[in-house]
């Protein structure tokens, strides 16, 4: 038997093995494909409740003596926030539901609006203080057991059958509808989850990237333009760029615990505050910033930069004048991607207490604030199964960012990528 | 004055040293030959008015707090001022609290402190702005003289910037040694009251430290030896789907994927690194733990809610994409000519792989494999919200282990005071952790580099 043979008999086996290693690699590359679809569609399913909000209208006699007012008088903001707006909507719950007499009975049909319902009408009284003396019929936010037992085709354990009963009644009267859930939008957090919201969060982001980006934008590219442009080639020089390097390795946390031991112990700044967490937040992007600014200004071609000198223009002025101009597109796509990624980072804002439950929105980068991403942990703990939609929701308006921030980097790459 | 309003004149003031030093320049035109153009010695009228100024501000700003604590404490009566310094510090509290309020207060003795820190702190920003002020000024004055057109202005300017970009580059410097200070200050801090050889190899982590002396389970025990030993696990799960998944990916796309298929699957996977480690978290606390328990109960196993198999698969997924791109580096840098002659001689692709490829890429991708092990010892949100809080010492994937991560945050969000050991222990975790992985990193950052120049 000669080689050739010996060949041909192997033959077939080496192929089929060729055929079994292409397949293992093309089920690799699946199951990235399928955990990231399971992720995405798991998240979407989880999140549609949470866009909806069932609502329930009563009839409220705003009357001054059922909110217990002045019978006369103008009414102040103090009067308002003393004023039995609870005992209104009962009384209009009652109403709808005259048979309901028992205290059990009547129990039941109090819980099934928000207990927050109370504050959405004074609220909407404060603003309009005609409606006072009023009777009107008003849309009210059912209490999340009901939300979810009315959404979900009743099909949930938490609602007694006395409830299931005055939920049937007021569907035929077609007093019960589902809507839009703008609170999601519109509040901040509450211990309530029909009432609760993202706009604090978002707000807290806001604040915290803006600091983020304040900071590490100009250190890091002033940064890379030294390192690239001026730094002598020595041992500082080389110990800089390791430091880089690992700090871009660091895990996030330890950041976090610098961040406690330094800005909050040390120099005595506000936890939980936005400028605390942006501070952090910049020395974790400063690697991203230099390291795409350094790959940005090398690449601008150097027959643009020696024309510059050849004409008289000093290094600086080179760098200032020319490269830094020419690398700006390539910064400004790696500063968008950095601040992506401090977008979604959680663990060292846990470090430095944005995880406090806060409901005032924060107006500013020294108040109490929390982000989307430590809103999404805060939520995902609570044992309320409403909350659990509420954070899937949350999870899609973050990645809703994450995406537009990273279109519009790819979107500059394209529109002023030049090849020299 | 505030000194946010001070440091807008600053600003404004060095706007108007700006185009004086300009404006002067230009007049100085007409009758001698400069050395720079006018702009220049604009920028450096500006830098000599806002520098000093601006260096005086941070500094005084950083010192005022001790200042006035320390004439809170001497204006207070020697009873108060002699007691332990917890009291004192609660004392100053109060005063500082009595000032939010107006200086009024129920205590004479905090009411006086409060007046002696209001009238100490009008006096420290009365001089405050005036130096502030005249440095300002110094400035435009230093414009108005004749000396300015005489500089050599580019020359001063670009030194000023230069030493401005060189001290930006050394933020990264700044950090690492303000990690290691912070870190290694408390973890020392914490090892006066727990000894070291107890951390490193007890067996035994339950830090509820008692409120009263007398209470069960006063001392708590600081063995971390079972946080390892999660840790451990759980990444070790994690390399076990990351490691395989990642490097077929990367092989198939560098080696077999037509073009096509390339340029879109390897953005599709990228979105995997980009998704926040939060929502790995929500996805393995609320979906796969609960789906891998029920499995394990269909099959007749017994498998913990918090298993620490559902947060290493997650972060398994969580690590695909980084393991694959770095092992792409590495196998595309292998030479053709290397795969050529393989496949010349007779190989199939797979063999060539295998036999070829894979081995020249070895050192790059073991580089690859040990950086995307120091992320995932280092991943902190998966493991927060999917692994368990009892420290168990198993190696039972189906059981609940918790991680050096989770005991940190655990220990550190909270109301705790801050120099409790139980605090001070999760710096000591937070060493252990950056030595871990600054190891890990410096290893294979060693390896990839040398990998590279091997086939430059």
């Amino acid at each position: 038997m000669n080689n050739t043979e010996i060949v041909k008999r192997g033959l077939a086996r080496r192929y089929a093995r060729e055929k079994r290693f292409r397949l293992y690699g093309r089920c690799a590359v699946f199951v990235g494909f399928i955990f990231l679809a399971l992720l995405l569609l798991d998240i979407i399913v989880k999140a549609m409740p949470a866009f909806s909000v069932t609502e329930i209208r009563v009839e409220v006699d705003l009357d001054r003596e059922h909110l217990g007012l002045p019978a006369e008088g103008p009414v102040t903001a103090e009067m308002l926030s003393g004023a039995n707006f609870n005992g209104v909507i009962r009384e209009g719950l009652r109403a709808a539901f005259p048979e309901a007499t028992s205290r059990k009975q009547k129990k039941a049909l109090y819980s099934l609006v928000s207990s927050g319902a109370w504050f959405t009408l004074s609220n909407q009284v404060a603003d309009d203080p005609d409606l006072i003396g009023q009777q009107k019929s008003l849309w009210f936010r059912a209490d999340d057991d009901v939300d979810t037992y009315y959404k979900l085709a009743r099909r949930t354990s938490r609602i007694d059958d006395l409830q299931a009963e005055y939920i049937d009644a007021l569907d035929n009267m077609d007093l019960i509808r589902t809507g839009f859930n703008t609170a999601l939008f519109t509040n901040s957090d509450s211990r309530e989850p029909e009432q609760a919201g993202i706009r604090g969060a978002v707000l807290g982001s806001f604040w915290t990237l803006l600091v983020t980006l304040i900071v590490s934008l100009p250190v890091g590219v002033a940064a890379a333009i030294y390192l690239e442009e001026f730094a002598p080639q020595n041992r500082l020089t080389d110990f800089i760029e390791i430091n880089i390097n690992n700090l871009a390795a660091v895990p996030s946390i330890v950041f976090g615990l610098l961040g406690l031991a330094v800005f909050i112990n040390f120099f005595g700044m506000p936890r939980s505050a936005p400028i605390v967490g942006g501070l952090v937040l910049s020395l974790m992007t400063l690697p991203t910033i230099i390291i795409a600014s350094r790959a940005s200004i090398k690449s601008v071609p150097p027959s643009i930069k020696e024309a510059a000198l050849g004409i008289g223009a000093s290094h600086m002025q080179v760098v200032f004048h020319h490269s830094l101009p020419l690398a700006m597109p390539g910064i400004l796509t790696g500063s968008i991607i950095g601040m992506a990624q401090a977008l979604g980072e959680t663990a060292p804002l846990l470090m430095i207490g944005m995880v406090a439950f806060i409901v005032d929105v924060p107006g500013g980068i020294f108040d109490s604030a929390t982000v989307l991403p430590v809103q999404i942990y805060l939520w995902s703990d609570s044992p309320e199964r409403a909350f659990t939609a509420l954070t899937a929701a949350t999870i899609l308006v973050l990645l809703g960012f994450l995406t537009a921030m990273n279109a519009i980097a790819i979107y500059l790459r394209r529109k002023f990528e030049r090849r020299w | 004055m505030q000194s946010s309003t001070l440091f807008i004149l600053i600003v404004v003031l060095s706007l108007v040293s700006f185009y004086t030093g300009r404006g002067r320049a230009q007049q100085a035109r007409n009758s001698t030959r400069l050395l720079a153009l006018p702009a220049h010695y604009g920028y450096m009228t500006a830098i000599w008015s806002a520098l000093p100024a601006i260096v005086l501000l941070l500094a005084w700003l950083a010192m005022e707090p001790g200042y006035l604590n320390n004439r809170i404490i001497a204006s207070l009566p020697a009873s108060i001022a002699d007691q332990p310094s917890e009291t004192l510090h609660l004392y100053v509290n109060n005063v500082l609290l009595a000032v939010g309020k107006g200086g009024v207060s129920d205590d004479p003795a905090i009411e006086a402190a409060a007046a002696v820190y209001m009238q100490a702190k009008s006096t420290s920003r009365m001089l405050l702005s005036a130096l502030v002020v005249i440095l300002s000024l110094s400035g435009i004055l230093f414009a108005m003289t004749r000396y300015l057109t005489r500089q050599h202005a580019r020359r001063r300017v670009e030194a000023v910037v230069r030493i401005a970009l060189m001290l930006c580059s050394g933020v990264a410097i700044v950090t690492t040694v303000g990690i290691v200070l912070s870190v290694l200050f408390e973890a020392l801090r914490f090892f006066d009251s727990v000894s070291i050889i107890d951390f490193v190899f007890g067996t035994s982590w339950s830090p509820q430290t008692a409120i009263r002396a007398d209470q069960v389970g006063s001392s708590g025990s600081f063995g971390a030896v079972p946080l390892f030993v999660g840790t451990m696990l759980i990444s070790a799960i994690a390399m076990l789907i990351a490691v395989p998944v990642g490097l077929l990916t990367a092989i198939y796309l560098s080696e077999y994927a037509s073009r096509k298929f390339r340029s879109t699957a390897k953005p599709i996977l990228e979105i995997l690194a980009g998704i926040p480690t939060v929502v790995y978290g929500f996805f393995a606390a609320l979906t796969v733990a609960p789906f891998i328990r029920q499995l394990g109960t269909s099959v007749g196993l017994d498998v913990a809610s918090e298993s620490a198999l559902a947060a290493g698969i997650v972060m398994g997924v969580m690590i695909i994409p980084f393991v694959s791109s770095l092992s792409d580096d590495v196998i595309n840098a292998v030479p053709q000519a290397m795969r050529d002659g393989s496949l010349a001689l007779g190989a199939t692709q797979s063999e060539t792989i295998k036999q070829v490829i894979i081995p020249a890429a070895l050192p790059g991708i073991v580089g690859g494999v040990l950086l995307a092990a120091s992320r995932a010892i280092g991943e902190t949100m998966i493991v927060v919200m999917a692994a368990g809080l009892s420290a168990n010492m198993t190696v039972n994937p189906l059981e609940a282990v918790t991680t050096v991560t989770v005991q940190i945050v655990t220990l550190l969000t909270g109301d705790q005071e801050f120099d409790s050991p139980k605090t001070l222990a999760a710096f000591a975790l937070g060493l252990m952790l950056f030595v871990t992985t600054l190891l890990l990193n410096v290893v294979a950052l060693h390896i990839v580099r040398k990998y590279r120049e091997q086939y430059e």
